[in-house]
């Protein structure tokens, strides 16, 4: 009662209404692509099926976040990680710190926590891309939340990549993945054939605020 | 009394045998206080007949001579051949016919001596003090009292060498991992004293632990930068120790430290964080515990066209996270800065029976994969290393099936395989 009497009392000193609980929003790093920011200290979620753009649109981010010098840590519940194309695509490997978690998922949320508890870590991605979505269902809320405050307050970029959203109202930014088309050149059939690259769109929700980007293109040569 | 040894081989470490008070005089000259010796081998004859003896058998070449004084010895070992034991009070005598240029002075009173007709000790020795300093100085007086055998000082002792190891033999075998903690952090905690005392670091940890069985369990740590940091280092033996366990009770723990200068780094107030190196030691130990060894670690390509060739590199690597490394990607992000199209690889690849319709894939079906081929690429024909024991050769295709997704296969000797899908 008291306080809410000072806080008055202040506010009219300084003549207007005071935003007294809301926290500065947080810095938001570049992705790769120019459509998409991810906020820093904060869990994004970029989700999707099979072959939607999902692992392209991170290994972008881990380019353009080694790209910025910083040291990015790869989480990788089933041992999918392609180093060969990451490197095609600008990924510095020696700022690349890969845990190869054998297709166990607890395993991958045990060691993303301790990367995060560790620190110095511009990005953490956890990738269970792969991973079966009752066994990703199987993930209590309590894990995510658990993360979400380990990486609050930091500067690390926490990402995860999943068939479907899992942590809920624990992540700031959820990514949705869709294959928009796939694009082949020469004639069907023929030896020219070729993939070209996948069209890709992303709708992001930040903030319970719901936009949907261009289509990006991944191109395959 | 002092002894002197002057001449080739191992000087340092002859003196050493016999005290621990050894000077290193010259290159080829060490000094050593051999006061209490007679105790041991008895007259002085004996101990320079004993240094002698040792020093034929470990095949040092050397003049020995025993005198009251340090200098003197240095005189007689310099000047005399063999053995040479001058006896106290007979100093200024026994260096007489010693040439002048044996004390080195310098050339001006080299030159002033020379004029003088003054050319061994014993001319110098029987010239009047009183003149001398009148003359030349404090440096003529210092040459005459070498002359006489009379110059008084002590010696400046070598540095034992620094040993960074320790041991602990223990009364009753440790079988548990808590109470060997205990002891390790003993051991660590005292070689980083002695480390932090030369302001030295380390950057490899051994433990050798005896076994009750009579074998040896040894481990080795690498850090990747210098630390003394003593909490790490317990838990990173513990979290080894956990994983690699010795297979029977330990009598007796050993443990070294290689001594290296510490890093000395400071970050640019522009360059992003990177991990604290020791730290990051500490939480990929814990994570290995979790996920098995050589499964953490920065991916390296390998030069070779073989699919799906990389490897993991250690340590070598992070300690270079934390400072600026000025290394650009020389690769572009894609076409138009557009992100590549990714593979994710499955690991094994997942044997898959194809059915083929004019000699090209027209329905795949693998574990978790089944579907008709909507549209395809290939064959992309490739084969290498034939010139070794392990060759490898297949025909590969991009196909998108029915099920939406994007995969690419191949076709081996072994059969076919679904490599990945394009995500």
């Amino acid at each position: 009662m008291r306080a809410a009497v000072l806080k008055k009392q202040f506010e009219s000193m300084l003549g207007g209404h005071l935003d007294w609980r809301s926290r500065p929003l947080p810095e938001l790093i570049p992705s790769g692509l120019s459509e998409i920011e991810l906020p820093r200290g904060c869990l994004t979620e970029i989700i999707g099926p099979a072959s939607s753009g999902r692992t392209s649109l991170l290994v972008s981010i881990l380019a353009a976040a080694t790209a910025r010098e910083e040291v990015c840590a790869l989480v990788d519940a089933e041992d999918a990680f392609d180093p060969a194309s990451a490197a095609a695509a600008g990924v510095r490997l020696p700022r690349l710190l890969w845990v190869r978690c054998g297709h166990n998922a607890e395993h991958a949320l045990k060691a993303a926590d301790l990367l995060i508890q560790g620190g110095g870590f511009g990005l953490v991605a956890m990738d269970l891309g792969d991973t079966p979505p009752q066994t990703a269902r199987r993930i209590s809320l309590t894990s995510w939340f658990r993360l979400r405050r380990a990486v609050e307050h930091t500067p690390t970029v926490l990402v995860t990549v999943a068939r479907q959203s899992n942590a809920k109202t624990c992540a700031s930014l959820v990514l949705e993945c869709a294959r928009e088309r796939v694009a082949w050149s020469g004639a069907r059939g023929g030896a020219s054939r070729l993939l070209r690259g996948m069209g890709v769109q992303t709708k992001s929700t930040l903030l319970e605020s719901k936009r949907c980007s261009p289509v990006f293109m991944a191109t395959a040569i | 009394m002092f002894a002197c040894l002057h001449g080739n081989g191992n000087l340092t470490a002859l003196g050493l045998e016999f005290s621990p008070v050894v000077e290193q005089t010259a290159p080829d000259t060490v000094t050593l206080d051999a006061s209490g010796l007679e105790r041991l081998f008895g007259f002085p004859q004996d101990v320079a007949a004993a240094i002698a003896r040792r020093a034929s058998e470990t095949r040092v070449k050397a003049n020995i001579a025993l005198a009251a004084n340090p200098d003197a010895a240095i005189c007689a070992a310099r000047g005399f051949a063999g053995v040479s034991i001058i006896p106290q009070g007979d100093e200024a005598k026994f260096l007489g016919p010693l040439p002048l240029s044996l004390l080195a002075p310098s050339p001006e009173l080299q030159e002033t001596l020379e004029r003088w007709g003054i050319r061994r000790f014993r001319d110098l020795a029987a010239l009047p003090p009183l003149g001398i300093a009148k003359r030349l100085g404090p440096e003529g007086l210092r040459l005459r009292e070498l002359a006489r055998g009379e110059a008084e000082r002590k010696l400046v002792p070598l540095d034992p060498p620094p040993g960074f190891e320790d041991e602990i033999e223990l009364e009753y075998p440790v079988e548990l991992l808590e109470p060997l903690a205990f002891l390790l952090a003993r051991l660590l905690n005292g070689l980083a004293t002695r480390l932090a005392m030369r302001a030295l670091a380390t950057d490899e940890l051994r433990l050798r632990l005896k076994l009750e069985n009579r074998a040896t369990h040894e481990r080795t740590l690498r850090l990747p930068v210098p630390s003394l940091d003593t909490k790490a280092f317990l838990k990173l033996w513990q979290l080894d120790l956990a994983a690699h366990p010795p297979e029977a009770p330990i009598v007796k723990v050993w443990m070294g430290m290689n001594p290296v200068k510490p890093r000395t780094a400071q970050s640019g107030l522009f360059v992003p964080r990177a991990p604290e190196p020791v730290k990051l030691e500490l939480t990929l130990a814990r994570i290995q515990v979790i996920v098995g060894e050589g499964r953490v670690g920065s991916p390296e390509l390998v030069d070779t066209h073989r699919p799906g060739e990389f490897r993991m590199t250690g340590e070598t690597r992070r300690a270079g996270w934390a400072t600026d490394d000025k290394r650009r990607s020389s690769v572009p992000p894609g076409p138009g800065g557009l992100p590549h199209l990714s593979l994710r690889v499955f690991r094994p690849p997942r044997a898959a029976r194809v059915a083929l319709a004019s000699g090209q894939p027209g329905f795949v079906a693998a574990e978790g994969i089944r579907g008709k081929v909507l549209e395809f690429s290939g064959p992309w024909r490739t084969s290498g290393d034939w010139w070794t024991s392990n060759p490898w050769a297949r025909d590969e295709w991009d196909i998108a099936l029915s099920d939406g997704a994007l995969y690419r296969i191949y076709c081996e000797p072994r059969g076919w395989f679904v490599e990945g899908s394009y995500d």
